[in-house]
């Protein structure tokens, strides 16, 4: 019973951290339609430019534990969100090589500039459609129907569009951290408006889905779980306004950003309690899906060993390239 | 050959992993070639090693990338693709890729920002252990892929249990009968790969007189490691031999063409296998050869395709011709490696024009030796997803057919754009060639201003 609970929660933290992490990098190329000066487009990749490989590997973490820890749902889940998921990697591998490809270009750098752009936007929007479609569900029982479209509804449309603000934000609000002077009141100015949206697809989300799936009703409206819970939504609004504070007062660079990824932690620990103990919507739980002792305890003593020490590697590349990026890196 | 959508799915990862494959075999070899030059220029303070350093590691990072890139696509196909193989084994391989992005993909990511942009920001020191950390990271990933795929030909340390695959000794699934062969003849087959990229674009700056020094030290080094490794690759190739004939005898019948059980079997040097009737049409061989290089005796016994009926004999074709291409290009290599040998005891290495155009002409073969290896060992290994155990028709997922269509016409499309932007820019890379250094005098570098060599270059 632990094991497979501290599964579910590292895989819990794994999504989460690709979420904060790509999240931004992702944002930075949904905020490129908008910054139309070159160098400027110059300096906003090149403050991702030696991490964003970093932060892609979660994704592929996650994949990977998912498939060594709850080999049911991996196998299951993938197959069902099949146009999608190659959706994904298609946009992934055009924004992935234009960080590369565009800095090597001179006459063909627009090419890589829409690559960036629409790939990480559609990366975004797709990330934001599973996630509709996950917390919809398919039908309560194995196995489940591969009916080719049934991830596109208006539902997940909407948490598509949601994700794709809120990794702008992600965006505008590290680059407010890592950019200065004409260019960081452009995002400045991209941060008040993202922060309205997010706003706006928070609550439209909270209100859409208890019609969708009144399972969540019952969790969340039930005493006493409603008394402790309800803590959620309010350190949600306190961290919306807080926020909205500092992107008008603008005394703390870092603020925006780290209470982004508050908002973020805050939306995705909702998920999760709604989502609980589920890991296939409405069919299968966490319990039945997952693994062999053997394999969990295996893959757990590298989990322990090695998630702490990349941990501390990975703050210390952030380190290394820490304070503002005034021109375009190279090497 | 009925298209369905196993055989569609079939397609789709072969293709995408035998794109993939391309870029970590060029990696693996050049981490390890930069590390030894970091290594030099620290040690020696000679300007040339820097310079190699700068240029190729140009080339890595656009490698790097394409990597990562159509890595991804892996990880999720698995589960896309081949679901119902996950659900059986997913706890046994599943924690071979878990181990993999913890021990590999996060060590090269986290460090690989230091190595391509932390020149002036990190200690010398410093980075050349993110460079070594980079080169260990594509090493150690190689290996746990290596297991996972040595698992699936000779799987070991399980029993199964509900339909399910449960694990009672780790060791003995990671380091199961094949594994340690494979690894080694990967690596070889990375490092040799590299070795003749290396060497074919230094031949094309000594063919046009451009950067000279840079590519005579280049030149001598990748052909002098080469003289090496050639051989050793051969002998690990022996020693895989014997693995597949030990546990995948089918696997050496359809390597050897091999229709009928027999003791002292040939080595058929051309033939086209008839698969219909089950026979060879045009066979040119050599008596008992093919019995010793696979028992190491004359009359050894060589199990033939015939002793099991059709439906469960390796996919004979493309199993027999990539052998062949595989070997052919070990052997064009030794031989290069030998004239290389042979002008240098002569002290004529740089006097003949027509050695350099032969090394531009073999530099990309490395890559077709690495695929064709590939594919002799996965479609020798069919019928089956895991040897013996679990069919491959079996593990495939049930999407709808049109899915997978639209999916391996996307992903080919896009391979195929991207992959030639890549060879663009790469070819753009070598053409503008290594970059001058600012300061021609080490000691300048060190007292003025450490690594400032690789300051923003004007455009």
């Amino acid at each position: 019973m632990l094991l497979i609970l501290t599964w579910a929660v590292i895989i819990s933290f794994i999504i989460m951290m690709y979420v904060l992490l790509d999240g931004f990098d992702l944002g930075i190329g949904i905020l490129f339609p908008w910054i139309k000066h070159g160098q400027y487009r110059d300096i906003m990749m090149s403050t991702v430019l030696p991490v964003w490989d970093g932060n892609e590997t979660w994704l592929v973490f996650g994949a990977a534990a998912l498939y060594g820890a709850f080999p049911l749902a991996y196998s299951v889940l993938l197959p069902t969100l099949y146009i999608p998921i190659m959706i994904l990697l298609v946009s992934l591998i055009f924004r992935g090589v234009a960080f590369e490809f565009r800095f090597k270009a001179h006459r063909s750098q627009f090419i890589w500039d829409i690559a960036f752009a629409a790939g990480s936007t559609i990366a975004a929007f797709i990330q934001g459609v599973i996630l509709g479609t996950f917390v919809k569900g398919y039908g309560s029982h194995l196995p489940l129907s591969h009916a080719a479209y049934q991830w596109l509804t208006p539902f997940s449309v909407f948490t598509g569009l949601a994700v794709v603000c809120g990794y702008a934000l992600l965006g505008a609000t590290w680059l407010i951290i890592k950019t200065e002077g004409k260019l960081q009141d452009q995002l400045y100015k991209a941060a008040k408006i993202l922060l309205g949206l997010v706003t706006f697809f928070l609550v439209g989300v909270s209100f859409w889905t208890p019609f969708i799936e009144p399972r969540v009703v019952k969790i969340w409206f039930t005493a006493p779980k409603f008394y402790y819970l309800s803590v959620l939504p309010l350190l949600t609004l306190v961290i919306v306004l807080y926020n909205f504070y500092c992107l008008y007062n603008r005394k703390k660079e870092r603020a925006p950003f780290i209470l982004t990824m508050g908002l973020f932690i805050c939306s995705y620990l909702g998920f999760c309690i709604s989502a609980w103990p589920y890991i296939i919507p409405h069919a299968v739980s966490v319990w039945d899906a997952a693994a062999a002792p053997s394999t969990l305890k295996f893959t757990l003593v590298g989990t322990a060993v090695l998630l702490p020490v990349l941990l501390i590697y990975t703050v210390y590349s952030y380190h290394v390239f820490r304070g503002k990026v005034k021109e375009s890196i190279h090497y | 050959m009925i298209i369905d959508t196993t055989l569609l799915s079939r397609a789709q990862f072969g293709f995408t992993i035998g794109f993939h494959i391309l870029f970590p075999t060029l990696n693996i070899g050049l981490a390890l070639f930069l590390s030894i030059m970091e290594g030099l220029w620290l040690k020696t303070g000679k300007p040339v090693y820097l310079k190699i350093c700068q240029f190729w590691t140009k080339i890595f990072a656009l490698t790097f990338g394409m990597g990562v890139v159509s890595g991804i696509v892996l990880a999720y196909e698995l589960g896309t693709n081949f679901g119902p193989f996950i659900h059986i084994a997913g706890g046994v391989l599943g924690a071979l890729f878990a181990y993999e992005v913890l021990s590999a993909f996060f060590l090269e990511a986290g460090f690989l920002g230091v190595m391509l942009f932390g020149w002036d920001k990190v200690s010398p020191k410093l980075h050349y252990t993110a460079t070594l950390l980079v080169m260990l990271g594509t090493t150690i990933s190689a290996f746990w892929i290596l297991a996972a795929n040595s698992w699936m030909q000779t799987p070991a340390g399980f029993h199964v249990e509900a339909g399910k695959y449960v694990v009672d000794n780790w060791w003995a699934v990671i380091f199961n009968p094949s594994m340690l062969p494979s690894f080694f003849h990967m690596l070889m087959a990375s490092y040799l790969t590299t070795c003749f990229v290396v060497a074919g674009v230094s031949a094309w700056y000594l063919l046009k007189q451009q950067h000279v020094e840079l590519a005579k030290t280049c030149f001598s080094f990748a052909l002098g490691a080469a003289i090496i490794l050639a051989p050793a690759q051969i002998l690990l190739g022996d020693m895989v031999g014997l693995k597949v004939q030990k546990y995948q005898p089918l696997k050496t019948a359809a390597i050897e063409a091999n229709w009928q059980t027999q003791k002292g079997a040939p080595l058929i040097l051309f033939a086209i296998p008839d698969v219909k009737h089950a026979k060879n049409l045009y066979e040119i061989s050599i008596p008992k050869l093919a019995s010793l290089i696979n028992t190491h005796h004359w009359d050894g016994t060589l199990i033939g395709l015939k002793s099991v009926p059709a439906k469960d004999r390796p996919v004979i074709e493309s199993t027999f011709w990539m052998f062949r291409v595989m070997v052919g290009i070990g052997l064009l290599f030794f031989l290069a490696a030998l004239i290389a040998l042979w002008l240098t005891i002569r002290g004529r290495l740089f006097h003949y024009r027509s050695f350099y155009r032969f090394c531009v002409a073999i530099a990309p073969l490395g890559f077709l030796s690495t695929i064709a290896g590939w594919v002799t060992t996965e479609s020798g290994r069919q019928p089956w997803i895991a040897y013996h155990l679990i069919r491959t028709s079996q593990g495939a997922s049930m999407v709808p057919m049109h899915q997978v269509v639209i999916s391996l016409i996307l992903l080919v499309t896009v391979y195929g754009i991207v992959f030639s932007f890549y060879l663009f820019y790469l070819f753009k890379v070598i053409r503008k060639g290594p970059a001058p250094l600012p300061h021609e005098s080490i000691t300048d570098v060190i007292t003025e201003s450490p690594f400032k060599y690789m300051a923003p270059e004007v455009k």
